[in-house]
């Protein structure tokens, strides 16, 4: 009889498996592949090293006067002495412990959603979020000293004008939304004329528009601060974005659930809000997150129109004539937070856009 | 009554005309509000002011202008400057666009990550910064005329901007010109001749390879009817400054470097979902029928892909129409630096001018979206 030995496990062959199979198959492939990945390393080459040569190894980040900026690369000293400047604009020093409560508070209320089940709490705490954070900027009550929208600036000016932006525009949006899906013919023609109109056109010329006409279209008496009237601006140019984005959650809703809403009773807006909107929202969401990173790329534009941002101050710092010729710092600087918390954002939409995803499997 | 109230026609009729009230009296309330400010302020109405001479320069303008023209005239030169630094955004946009998604989906690892890093840094950098990055930091960095960058002795980039060879405007160059439209022509009835005998004989034609033949050969020709006689007109230095060539400024330049990079991400972003989105049946069904991968690419894939990825590129189209605006930030010449700038406060009629300007913009949107419908009712596939 013959017996068969069992023969010892053979390795698999170092050609299909592990870094050296992979880098066959990805870099090196075929003579055109090996190309391509010459010209990436070329490219990364080209770009990497003097970037960072500039940025770090030549960089100096001590002191505090341009004097001592003496190395060849970048002069952080610039943006670390301005720090202050680029954060909260010319908002009092003394003052400003209620910006920076405010952030903590933004904290706990994010640690709060988090934990929190109830929708009704979750509903109060953004509420008085709103109001407590309104009076902290704004000061003017229980014993806040009152800070002008003129010393506003920074960072804290872009945060408060996306925030603004994206809080106030909600509502209209969806109200714009129900509007242009509604079956009456006179409301659905407003909102479709308002919607296409404000798509239609820069949001430049809107905001334009809200600095020079808006304050003729109100008795004299009444006057508005340069920077509610850029608010204005664009919570209405926002709005009609949105409610695009939430018309289109609106057409994700099969019939069936209009019919049943319809079925039991419901009115329209009990219909709307209570069946309707819930599911629509969850589908528009990732959509709606990309709406506000591109409303928070947006606020930049109220440079254009005198307001302090986060961009404006670039200007506004190296205008300083001890530290002239500071630009590149500072637009690198700027431009890194943005990218950061546009790139943060657009990460999490990402996320739960495959949430939602596996959910609807 | 209260039956009636109950009734759904009823009350959507009574709500709507509760909303127009409610719309026609705060119409009347700003319209009566603004005229009367308007009285109080002395400002004028009406667009008699565009007949009026503007009386300042411009900068760059691609028609006669002097300071005596009319703001008529401004709000002509600032639109043809929008269209000029759209149609050079949309086809470098385009281009780079496609490159990018495409090489996204490479097979090399080390390209799929470079374009996806290129396409995750610019797309989260606002435009304006980015406008201003270019024209504050590396267009003014630039040396002076005098120690310009040099390439190949023809192409000189100082701090006045881009200055290139252009062409003696004879009988060659136009013949030449003429030759290219001609061959544009001839490709496009070309691809329907190609593609109907495709349809009803199943053979193949090369209509790529004999197009780029036609792209060649119909402009050498022309080279030679025309006379042969092609000059450049070669700019040099002559004291300060350079003379002769064309000279692009540095506003255009950073706009159009801006608004190119930051749409191209997103053109790239259309491309790739678009390729990606054909269905993988569809590759192996073509591949099981023996057709070559080129075959596959151009029968089977690309039709697909384009159809899906036409709509959102031609939005980015409109949008960067509209980004162009950001010019205002670096006075680029364009109808919101010229009109809603410079002739605003001139004239000081905000309500007309920025009216006018927003009028510009809408139309550009509607014949754009007019134009897009129009492409995907073509373009849909016909289901049987």
């Amino acid at each position: 009889m013959a017996v068969h030995n069992q023969k010892a496990v053979r390795e698999a062959p170092a050609n299909t498996k592990g870094i050296i199979h992979w880098l066959q198959e990805n870099l090196f492939s075929t003579p055109s592949n090996i190309a391509l990945t010459l010209l990436g390393a070329y490219i990364i080459y080209s770009i990497l090293p003097p970037f960072l040569q500039w940025a770090y190894f030549d960089a100096n980040f001590a002191g505090d006067s341009k004097a001592q900026c003496t190395g060849d690369g970048a002069c952080w000293t610039f943006v670390k002495v301005k720090m202050d400047m680029f954060m909260y604009g010319f908002y009092p020093e003394d003052q400003v412990w209620r910006l920076q409560a405010g952030v903590v508070l933004f904290f706990l209320l994010i640690g709060f959603f988090y934990f929190s089940k109830s929708n009704k709490l979750k509903i109060i705490a953004f509420t008085s979020y709103m109001i407590v954070a309104i009076l902290l900027i704004t000061g003017g009550m229980f014993g806040l000293e009152v800070v002008e929208t003129d010393k506003w600036g920074g960072l804290m000016l872009t945060i408060v004008v996306a925030a603004v932006g994206i809080v106030f525009s909600f509502p209209i949006g969806i109200i714009l939304a129900f509007g242009r899906a509604s079956e009456l013919p006179i409301i659905k023609s407003i909102c479709i004329t308002y919607i296409e109109f404000i798509r239609g056109v820069p949001l430049i010329t809107i905001l334009f528009m809200s600095s020079v006409i808006l304050p003729l279209f109100f008795p004299e008496g009444i006057t508005f601060d340069k920077l509610l009237r850029a608010l204005i601006g664009i919570t209405l140019f926002q709005a009609a974005y949105v409610a695009e984005i939430i018309r289109g959650g609106l057409q994700s809703i099969p019939r069936g659930q209009y019919e049943a809403a319809d079925a039991i009773g419901l009115s329209y807006w009990q219909k709307m809000l209570l069946v309707i909107l819930p599911q629509a929202l969850k589908v528009a969401i990732p959509n709606l997150v990309g709406a506000f990173i591109s409303l928070f790329q947006d606020t930049t534009l109220v440079l254009i129109i005198g307001l302090l941002d986060l961009l404006s101050m670039v200007g506004v710092a190296a205008g300083d004539s001890a530290w002239l010729g500071m630009e590149t710092e500072g637009y690198v600087f700027v431009t890194f937070v943005f990218w950061a918390f546009c790139y943060g954002m657009s990460r999490y939409s990402n996320k739960l856009e495959k949430q939602f995803n596996t959910e609807l499997k | 009554m209260l039956n009636a109230l109950r009734n759904r026609k009823v009350r959507g009729i009574l709500f709507q005309l509760l909303t127009v009230l409610g719309l026609v009296a705060f119409l009347w309330y700003i319209g009566s509000n603004t005229m009367h400010n308007i009285e109080q302020r002395g400002i004028k109405t009406g667009f008699a002011f565009l007949d009026n001479s503007a009386g300042f320069g411009i900068s760059e303008a691609p028609v006669a202008y002097t300071e005596t023209d009319t703001h008529g005239r401004v709000f002509f030169v600032g639109l043809l400057n929008t269209l000029i630094v759209s149609f050079y955004g949309i086809i470098f946009a385009t281009i780079l666009g496609i490159l990018i998604g495409v090489l996204r989906l490479s097979n090399n690892w080390l390209i799929r990550k470079l374009s996806s890093a290129y396409i995750d840094i610019f797309r989260n950098i606002p435009l304006l910064l980015q406008i201003l990055f270019w024209y504050n930091v590396v267009l003014k960095a630039l040396p002076s005329p005098k120690q310009s960058m040099e390439f190949k002795g023809d192409i000189f980039l100082n701090n006045r901007g881009l200055i290139i060879p252009s062409p003696d405007m004879n009988s060659t160059t136009i013949t030449i010109i003429i030759s290219f439209l001609v061959a544009l022509v001839s490709i496009y009835f070309l691809n329907r001749w190609a593609k109907k005998k495709q349809e009803d004989t199943g053979n193949d034609f090369p209509t790529f390879l004999v197009s780029i033949g036609i792209l060649v050969v119909l402009p050498i020709l022309a080279y030679f009817i025309g006379g042969a006689n092609f000059n450049f007109d070669i700019p040099a230095l002559k004291g300060f400054n350079f003379v002769g060539g064309k000279t692009i400024s540095p506003e255009f330049l950073a706009l159009t470097l801006a608004l190119v990079i930051y749409t191209a991400t997103f053109i790239a972003e259309a491309v790739r979902s678009g390729i990606e989105a054909v269905n993988k049946g569809q590759k192996e069904a073509a591949a099981s029928i023996g057709l070559s991968s080129y075959q596959s690419l151009k029968l089977v894939v690309l039709p697909q892909a384009i159809r899906i990825a036409i709509p959102p590129v031609i939005n980015q189209y409109l949008n960067l129409i509209k980004n162009s605006s950001l010019a205002a930030a670096i006075g680029y010449p364009e109808i919101v630096t010229l009109f809603s700038g410079t002739s605003l406060n001139q004239v000081g009629q905000a309500i007309e001018i920025i009216a006018i300007t927003m009028l510009v913009y809408l139309t550009m949107s509607i014949s754009v979206s007019v134009l897009l419908n129009w492409l995907n009712h073509k373009i849909k596939i016909k289901e049987r």
